[in-house]
């Protein structure tokens, strides 16, 4: 009881540690790794599918939990983020920097151990990037920070392909490429809308620092080569004609409302329609894209 | 130390104990599925 008695800080709540790990991001890394997973012509066992699937859970937690012990300052002052457990002050710094290590060294350890080396280095590699290059290096240092940031979200579908077959092949290096060029689209369409206090807190986010024309521009111009990757694994002839129909008329759908989107010259944010048309569809493309993929690849194999 | 803040930290304290002590419980779990499928 002694320890109690000198004046000190309510330990943080085990959902605080939960928040660290961004849940809601989680979902998209653990789907596109499962598909990348379900993509490959090796069956896996499903306890070591299973444990796979929870470390790239656990190694997307640990980015997060990183990028939050680092970006505390920036949090603080975005209305959006001001309420997460560090900058709330719910939570010590050091805690969350601790959880985050430990969770991203035991995830690698337990891919490496369980599943295989390659899985494992790839998951390594990724937080590493997505907490050093991204977060650490180029976030507030280049407009173009959402296209890294998307680089280090496009990693689990090559770590679920190679959790399953050991080795990397053309199809999940598409299936990154997939992801990281409709990162840009996805996320600039959302901050030509949404009123964002990025500006304030010092990150140079495309919108604010190039304005909506050039943001409109490289919209469509991400969405372009995104479209041919995505149809690209019909074209080679790793995946039949449920994917490649699917990938064909939904890319040319997603870039129709690009050109929309590039040729839109509206200002006043509620009414920005062809940014919000594709917004919701980006997200829909990937899923649907994705799911079609492991279709098509589970009645061809 | 107030008896509320005091006993909110006891809370805390052991909400994060078992939420520790299940998600040890999974590892061990998980670890034996593990050892078992690697074993055949």
């Amino acid at each position: 009881m002694s320890s109690l008695t000198v004046a000190q800080p309510l330990p943080a709540e085990w959902r605080d540690f939960l928040a660290l790990t961004k849940p809601r991001v989680m979902t998209l890394v653990v789907f596109t790794g499962l598909c990348g997973m379900l993509a490959a012509p090796v069956h896996i066992h499903p306890v070591i599918g299973f444990t796979a699937i929870l470390c790239i859970a656990l190694g997307a937690g640990a980015c997060g939990a990183l990028n939050m012990w680092y970006e505390a300052d920036l949090d603080a002052q975005m209305k959006r983020t001001a309420r997460r457990p560090l900058p709330a002050g719910r939570m010590d710094r050091q805690a969350a920097l601790h959880f985050g290590v430990g969770l991203g060294v035991f995830s690698v350890l337990l891919m490496g151990l369980a599943v295989n080396l390659l899985s494992a280095a790839i998951l390594a590699a990724s937080i590493l990037f997505y907490v050093v290059i991204y977060t650490v290096w180029l976030k507030r240092r280049t407009p173009q920070n959402i296209v890294i940031g998307g680089a280090a979200g496009a990693f689990p579908a090559l770590i679920g392909w190679a959790a399953a077959c050991g080795r990397l092949d053309l199809l999940p290096v598409l299936m990154f490429f997939m992801v990281f060029l409709w990162t840009p689209p996805h996320f600039w369409a959302l901050a030509l809308f949404v009123e964002t206090d990025y500006a304030a807190a010092g990150v140079p986010m495309m919108p604010v620092v190039a304005g909506a024309r050039t943001t409109r521009i490289q919209v469509f111009a991400y969405a372009l080569p995104m479209a041919v990757v995505a149809v690209l694994p019909w074209g080679l002839k790793l995946t039949g004609a449920i994917y490649g129909l699917t990938a064909l008329i939904l890319s040319l759908v997603f870039v129709g409302l690009a050109v929309q989107v590039g040729l839109s010259k509206q200002g006043d944010q509620a009414l920005m329609k062809p940014e919000r048309r594709l917004f919701r569809f980006s997200i829909l493309y990937l899923f649907v894209l994705f799911g079609a993929l492991v279709a098509d690849r589970m009645l061809l194999v | 130390m107030t008896p509320e803040f005091e006993a909110e930290y006891r809370r805390r304290q052991k909400a994060r104990a078992k939420v520790t002590a299940l998600a040890l419980g999974a590892m061990v779990i998980l670890f034996f599925a593990i050892a078992v499928v690697r074993m055949h």
